[in-house]
């Protein structure tokens, strides 16, 4: 066997340790299973912690939802436009959220979709090897850059060069918080884009170009629509991050929840919500408490959804060039 | 298919590869004028008592100790959880079940965790640790919370490193009659070191950062104290942060910045030994 070589002779050494140690080797195979047993199970029980992770966020949200739901009627939170749980006049229609969420959503995936996918063609079809070596970490950092930082540059640096080019630009306002999160989300779309359009075989590349295309046709005729699956898969992975994603929108899209379809006035998103409410002092079991974890199930389940129709068309394309 | 004006076709395809070029410029561009930004607001109060006060009302007096230790202690609360836990799930996943139906439902239920806001974890946080467990508003609560936040990244980021030892050292330790228990701990492990200390490391530094979850469970933004047992009440650096950028006075916003530079020093500092951890394993593990 070619694969025993040399580096086994370390494997085989310590192995020969193992064997030379306490007298381990001279105890029953029957001994020896129930001790390999008894080593599984605490392995096995930190896997399992994921699953209860699961359970626990579930759970918790279901009985604080529940309890909500028993004061507030689900066709009132569905229907009512107005959102305001904390004041005396108390309405609870989670649309006023919802459509601050998807306007700052859909505002960062305005700037993270164009640019993050040709940033991809770039790395994948343009870029030397050298140059990608470069680029790719950099870009990256934009990733691993905590979020509250890009709150501080969204509000102070980004807002008031935005008051500076449209004068009625309020303080807070939706597009900021959206062009600063459509960058952190760049690299995402970027690199899932990148990793589609590596999988495309050379073959079709190379088909291309035997038929006289140019290097801009095959990036866009070729390998785009072959890695359009992993591509698509991206994409909704970026609108999930962009739906949940906290700090940015909450220091720079403002708190106040109204049902405004401008990007240039203050907004609530459903996790600015959440941030607001746990700023203050909530009794516990109080309405308001619940309030905010009646907007988390709401939160939860778009992003898991999201998450799943992204996994689903992914797997969909890794088996079109197995 | 391709036949046409071929001065046309090629101008459009270097039209194209700088639109490209452009496109991935500005990603960089924009990193380079955040850090500046954060740099020319933050250097100017950034000094020693800085880093050695408390916060304080006043911008000219305060401080970032209480953050930068609270946060010292979160992370080796949340290593001290989520380490042992992320590698050992890991070593399950990859060396014990690998094709069972349970620990196909557990990887699916992984990539999920992962995918699940941050904030969410923090109404977990709130409900289970805070309430239910009584715990409080405590460094335990925040440690917890975070572990459970972290787990899910450890157990992808081991599980690569676990795959990168080549097979045939197992198989060579199985061919001697070694136990399943004794490959793992004599032979993977000390192997896969080296890549997991980076993916542990990368993904504790995620939590550094984090500011939604421990907002959700009610840390507070303003201590003039030090945390002297897990059960202390406590402040962290993002926190701190946040809590500086949303006053309106102009002085607390350079003080945020120089806020932020201490936490992107620490994250970096972070990054650097989990990149040196990296290029050791590399080397290493060239057979």
């Amino acid at each position: 066997m070619a694969g025993i070589s040399t580096s086994s002779v370390q494997a085989a050494a310590a192995a020969a340790q193992v064997g030379a140690a306490p007298n381990r080797s001279l105890q029953t195979p029957r001994a020896r299973g129930l001790r390999e047993r008894l080593i599984e199970a605490p392995l096995f029980a930190a896997a399992f912690v994921t699953i209860l992770t699961t359970a626990g966020i579930v759970a918790v949200l279901l009985v604080e939802t529940l309890s909500f739901f028993r004061v507030v009627p689900l066709r009132m939170f569905l229907t009512d436009t107005q959102w305001t749980p904390l004041f005396s006049d108390k309405h609870y229609g989670i649309i006023v959220l919802l459509s601050a969420t998807m306007l700052t959503s859909v505002g960062a995936m305005f700037v993270a979709l164009p640019l993050g996918l040709l940033a991809a063609i770039f790395l994948s079809e343009y870029a030397s090897p050298r140059v990608h070596r470069v680029i790719k970490p950099v870009l990256e950092i934009l990733a691993g850059i905590p979020t509250v930082v890009y709150g501080y540059f969204a509000l102070l640096f980004v807002t008031p060069a935005l008051q500076r080019m449209i004068p009625q630009t309020a303080v807070f306002n939706g597009l900021s918080a959206s062009i600063v999160m459509g960058f952190m989300i760049l690299p995402l779309v970027s690199s899932m884009s990148e990793d589609a359009m590596a999988a495309v075989p050379r073959s079709l590349r190379e088909g291309g170009y035997s038929l006289g295309a140019t290097r801009f046709e095959v990036a866009t005729r070729i390998v785009v629509p072959s890695a359009l699956s992993g591509i698509v898969a991206a994409f909704i992975l970026a609108i999930s991050r962009a739906v949940g994603e906290t700090m940015i929108v909450a220091i720079a899209a403002g708190q106040s929840p109204t049902l405004a379809l401008s990007p240039l006035v203050p907004i609530e998103t459903m996790t600015a919500y959440i941030v607001q409410v746990s700023l203050g002092d909530t009794p516990h079991g109080s309405l308001e408490y619940q309030t905010i974890f009646a907007v988390g199930s709401t939160l939860f389940l778009m992003t898991l959804l999201l998450n799943i129709i992204s996994q689903r068309v992914l797997r969909r394309f890794r088996e079109e060039y197995q | 298919m391709y036949a046409g004006n071929g001065a046309r076709r090629r101008v459009s395809g270097r039209l194209f590869q700088w639109l490209c070029l452009a496109a991935t410029c500005t990603g960089v561009a924009v990193l380079a004028v955040l850090l500046i930004d954060v740099l020319m607001d933050g250097l100017p109060t950034l000094s020693w008592t800085f880093l050695t006060n408390f916060p304080s009302r006043f911008p000219a007096q305060s401080g970032i100790l209480s953050a930068l230790v609270g946060s010292l202690w979160l992370i080796s609360l949340t290593a001290l959880f989520a380490v042992p836990t992320g590698v050992a799930a890991a070593v399950w996943l990859e060396e014990y079940e690998r094709k069972g139906r349970l620990s196909r439902l557990i990887e699916l239920n992984i990539s999920n965790l992962a995918g699940v806001p941050s904030i969410i974890y923090g109404l977990l946080g709130l409900g289970l640790f805070v309430r239910w467990m009584g715990l409080g508003r405590s460094l335990m609560s925040g440690a917890l919370t975070m572990a459970l936040l972290v787990v899910p990244v450890i157990i992808i980021n081991c599980r690569e490193a676990l795959r990168a030892v080549p097979r045939s050292q197992r198989e060579a330790a199985y061919a001697l009659g070694a136990t399943r228990s004794q490959v793992i701990w004599h032979i993977i492990l000390p192997m896969a070191i080296p890549g997991t200390l980076t993916g542990i490391i990368l993904s504790l530094s995620r939590a550094i950062g984090e500011t939604a979850p421990l907002i959700t469970i009610g840390a507070l933004t303003f201590i003039a104290f030090l945390p002297n047992s897990p059960m202390d009440a406590f402040t962290a650096l993002p926190i701190q942060i946040f809590n500086w950028v949303s006053r309106p006075q102009a002085g607390f916003h350079a003080v945020a910045a120089s806020g932020i530079i201490v936490l992107l020093v620490v994250l970096l500092s972070m990054n650097g030994v989990a990149i040196w951890f990296r290029d050791r394993s590399r080397r290493r593990l060239q057979w």
